[in-house]
């Protein structure tokens, strides 16, 4: 259910000098961060600041303008969405993607169509590797959404959850395909405190029992500071400082890019 | 050789004469798709009920004895267009308004339904033959001797000017009037301008309306100068125009009259040169080519993906 | 209550406008000019009633509506069946479906021929509608083109049989390929098309494969299409008259019995009933693989697909492929039934209908998608008398259904999975 114990220092992701332009609006301007194993990375600034298009560059939504994406030992920004996510970035939405109508249960299963055996004919005549990879499937499925407390809901419309359930069910989603490095986008929008602190530690949990590593961007400065090992700040698209959230804490020019000149 | 420069020269003003109808109708789809993001698929339809109504108009008239053309046109252009455009905003309000929001297929599969209902509601009407009508504008302005002479018709004369007019009127509304304003931001953010306090349901209203008005334009246009209407024309001719609306850039009311130009110049070469059998065949390709390649259009925007 | 009355006087005047000039005129050739004339008393009363009824609702719109909102809603007694929990429902779909397959098999021998013959019409539309299912309701690809390879199926028989001799069993998995093919191949430049373009593509992709068949008159006939197409046989009987190619015996003459046109309709059925079931049995599998899975999470949020690993490309291809290939096996045996087609049985209305058909049924819902095949063949030979009428219902049912009921006469409901016991 998860990766080898962390290798703190193996570097798993690292972007430089990441450019996106759209005509002439320049939404990202070289930004570079690296997530190393075993690491919460956050990623946080202002709104409009261009963190979610940073995102969406790294898992392949977007094709860079300019700059390197490396993630596991190779370059990936000219890859599509669909193969950067098969080799184990998967991502989150800002506002949630889940299939509405099928079942929690059913959205499990979808994100595990690579490990299942597609082969038409060994599904129409439920062959015995068929029945296996299903198996898997479904036990890989359960075990998630016990983890997130999801069980008694396995069979209802994914659109009927609440909403900090469907939050919930989008990251346990991620994990069945068992990823290396998780993108989270706001997860924390729209959570009361306490379902806060449950994603809190869901997300350290992750790390520590699952070995995957998280890049997030936030808003929520508490669970921001909390939980994270480093933190990138970006304002209008550029890069504006870095580091623990000690060092960020304290940096003046984070206080003013979020609160104005004094 | 005069020949066959005559008879390119002859191809090229069939082409632009049916093109600049082709605009017209276009203009109608693009407008709509750029407010509300719907393929209006019963406005081939509407286009046809032009045809029918300034028929009836231009039967009437005849009747009466009247023979003067601007009078017999003028009245055939104001009906036709009040006719089409009532149409446009009963279509509007019944099938695609309740519907708005909605997922995307089912406003289309409304438009699907409401085609085949104008359809038939004209065999029910007018009968499912073809209804021909003698010619009101005859003769035209030939040049070249020997073997072929090309010929611009005034028919096609009268075309060229109606729709130059009418085209200019639009630009010009939409530049210029405050109503073209509002259209103009409703097509840019609808949520937008309705926060800004446009009453963004009275513009859509009257961008089915204006888009009405032309296809009648074209539909007594090209009524005439084929003669012939049935209630079966808007499918083909609609299909062309969305084809043209493409070609241009879909949302651009420029592109949408620069694909009706080049889409009827391509139908009419390949009609003189090649087969005119083919020449659906070859605007369809067109159609696909286009969206293959260059889905935005020549004049079109790049559209950005919201993720 | 004033601007009630400007309302109600607006729209009865739009009534007027789009009824009068159209239905209270008439159209006439008179020699070689073209006159008008009023048309019949009938029609004048008619659309009179229409401007005061359209009138008086837009004038006491409100009182009117209230009266209909007070009414209980009135549920359809499906919904007795959907609400029903899983496992009484599976018990009750097993057993219907018995039932419903014995009453099949049995029934033609016992009706009229017409019965049957319509039977088996409704069968061809079954199967078309749930191929397209696949494409539209599964898959969420709006296709307005698939009479294309209903065409492919049908064409590919017919000249299979007439320059290769190929019979109808043999013809039958190759019309499906065929059909399978064109889809690939239409499918796979114009599948990254947002939903209203690939619907006009296919669209024009239909339009363009009627029209080669209308031109290429040495290989398709042209418009007066291909005849002779041998009827299918029963291990080498032919149920004519007659043998028609050398070889094969008479299925009267082998069981000797006294010969009844009526085994070559009953015969014709029961194949049709057959290719019904395996459409169903496949379709069946198919939506609980996880081919089925990525066709319906690719309808929900396709964005959200992409970012799990599911290659878009490759399952819209799937779900068109697959879908193209029920309808070639739908026009193999249309074909075959036939004896004769031409390009007029392959027009966009039919596409149309078979759309028609899975958005009345529910898209997505198999069984939805069956009924409705059924409705939309029968009820109209139920209501001859309104022949003329026929398809302007059709238009406007379609309208209505999307405002009324866009999910169909019988939404599909999601499978119920059991948990194991994961601790």
């Amino acid at each position: 259910m998860s990766n080898s114990p962390n290798t703190p220092h193996r570097n798993l992701l690292s972007v430089s000098d990441l450019t996106m332009q759209f005509g002439g609006l320049i939404a990202v301007n070289g930004v570079s961060l690296s997530v190393n194993d075993g690491q919460i990375v956050s990623i946080i600034g202002p709104n409009g600041a261009g963190k979610t298009t940073v995102f969406n560059c790294l898992s392949g939504f977007y094709r860079p303008t300019g700059g390197t994406i490396n993630f596991l030992g190779e370059e990936i920004q000219a890859l599509p969405d669909f193969k950067i996510s098969r080799k184990g970035m998967v991502r989150t939405f800002q506002h949630v993607r889940l299939f509405n109508s099928m079942t929690v249960i059913e959205n499990l299963l979808v994100a595990q169509h690579r490990h299942v055996n597609t082969n038409l004919i060994s599904g129409l005549f439920k062959s015995r590797s068929y029945k296996e990879l299903e198996a898997k499937a479904m036990y890989r499925a359960e075990y998630w959404l016990d983890k997130v407390q999801l069980t008694k809901y396995a069979n209802w419309e994914a659109g009927n959850l609440s909403y900090g359930q469907q939050r919930r069910l989008e990251i346990a989603r991620c994990m069945v395909t068992e990823p290396q490095l998780l993108l989270l986008d706001e997860p924390a929008a729209g959570l009361n405190p306490k379902e806060t602190k449950d994603l809190d530690n869901l997300i350290v949990s992750l790390k520590a029992d699952y070995h995957v590593s998280v890049l997030l961007i936030e808003h929520d400065m508490s669970l921001v500071m909390g939980i994270s090992d480093r933190i990138y700040v970006i304002n209008q698209g550029q890069p504006l400082a870095s580091g623990t959230p000690d060092q960020i804490r304290n940096n003046p020019d984070v206080i003013k890019a979020y609160l104005g000149e004094a | 050789m005069l020949e066959a420069f005559l008879y390119f020269i002859q191809q090229l003003l069939n082409g632009l004469t049916i093109g600049s109808t082709y605009a017209l109708i276009a203009i109608g789809y693009t407008m709509v798709y750029g407010i509300i993001g719907m393929i209006n698929f019963a406005h081939g339809e509407i286009y046809m009920i032009g045809t029918y109504a300034s028929f009836v108009v231009i039967a009437g008239l005849t009747m009466l004895g009247i023979e003067y053309v601007p009078i017999i046109l003028g009245c055939a252009l104001i009906v036709a267009m009040i006719v089409s455009s009532s149409f446009g905003w009963a279509i509007e309000r019944t099938a695609y308004r309740p519907l708005r929001g909605k997922h995307r297929l089912i406003p289309l599969i409304s438009a699907i339904g409401m085609s085949i209902f104008l359809q038939n509601y004209m065999v029910l009407g007018q009968g499912a033959r073809d209804v021909a009508i003698p010619p009101i504008i005859t003769g035209g302005w030939s040049f070249g001797g020997g073997d072929f002479q090309a010929t611009l018709s005034y028919m096609q004369l009268v075309i060229f000017v109606v729709t130059f007019v009418s085209m200019y009127a639009l630009s010009e509304f939409i530049s210029k009037s405050r109503m073209g304003r509002a259209c103009r931001a409703v097509a840019e953010d609808l949520k937008m301008a309705s926060l800004l306090g446009i009453n963004t349901n009275r513009v859509i209203s009257l961008t089915f309306v204006i888009g009405a008005a032309l296809a009648a334009v074209a539909g007594l246009l090209l009524g005439l100068y084929y003669g012939i209407a049935n209630p079966h024309i808007g499918f083909i001719a609609g299909l062309k125009a969305f084809t043209a609306a493409v070609l241009g850039g879909i949302g651009s009311i420029p592109g949408a009259m620069l694909g009706g130009l080049i889409l009827g110049v391509t139908e009419s070469f390949t009609a003189g040169y090649f087969s005119s059998e083919y020449k659906d065949v070859v605007s369809f390709s067109l159609l696909v080519l286009i969206l293959l390649f260059r889905p935005t259009g020549l004049l079109g925007k790049p559209d950005v993906e919201k993720i | 209550m004033q601007r009630n009355l400007n309302h109600a006087l607006f729209t009865a005047l739009m009534t007027f406008v789009v009824s009068f000039p159209l239905l209270g005129i008439d159209l006439v050739t008179d020699g070689s000019s073209l006159t008008i004339e009023a048309t019949s008393v009938t029609t004048y009363y008619y659309m009179t009633a229409a401007i005061v009824i359209v009138f008086l609702f837009q004038l006491f719109r409100e009182s009117i509506l209230s009266v209909f909102s007070s009414v209980p809603k009135l549920r359809l007694p499906i919904h007795l069946y959907s609400d029903l929990p899983q496992s009484r429902r599976n018990r009750f779909e097993n057993w219907f479906t018995l039932v419903v397959v014995i009453v099949a098999l049995v029934w033609p021998f016992v009706v009229s021929r017409g019965s049957i013959d319509l039977a088996t019409l409704v069968l061809i539309y079954v199967m078309l509608g749930l191929g397209l299912n696949i494409v539209v309701g599964l898959a969420g690809l709006l296709d307005l083109g698939y009479v294309a390879f209903y065409a492919v199926g049908a064409y590919s028989y017919a000249l299979l049989s007439e320059y290769f001799g190929l019979s109808f069993w043999v013809a039958l998995p190759i019309g499906g390929l065929m059909a399978a093919f064109f889809g690939f191949i239409l499918g796979f430049p114009v599948l990254r098309l947002r939903g209203d373009y690939l619907a006009i593509v296919t669209l024009g992709f239909g339009e363009i494969i009627r029209i080669l068949l209308n031109n290429l008159t040495s290989l398709t006939g042209g418009p007066n299409g291909i005849g002779g197409i041998p009827k299918p046989t029963l291990f080498g009987m032919e149920f004519g008259r007659r043998v028609k190619e050398e070889g094969n015996t008479l299925f009267h003459e082998v069981f000797g019995i006294a010969y009844d046109s009526t085994y070559k309709v009953i015969f014709l059925y029961l194949l049709a009933v057959l290719l019904v079931l395996f459409t169903i049995f496949v379709i069946r599998r198919l939506v609980r693989m996880p081919v089925g899975r990525a066709w319906e999470a690719l309808r929900e949020d396709e964005i959200a697909c992409r970012s799990l690993g599911l290659n878009r490309t490759i399952i819209k291809l799937s779900a068109f492929t697959i879908g193209a290939a029920f309808a070639g096996f739908a026009g193999c045996f249309f074909a075959a039934r036939q004896g004769f087609i031409s390009p007029e049985s392959f027009t966009f209305i039919e596409s149309a209908i078979i759309l028609a058909i899975v958005v009345l049924g529910g898209m997505g819902s198999q069984m939805g998608v069956i009924l409705a095949a059924i409705a939309m063949t029968v009820l109209p030979e139920l209501a001859r008398e309104f022949q003329e009428y026929r398809m302007l219902m059709f238009g406007l049912m379609m309208v209505l259904m999307m405002i009324w009921r866009p999910q169909g006469l019988l939404p599909s409901k999601r499978p119920h999975l059991e948990l194991a016991d994961v601790k």
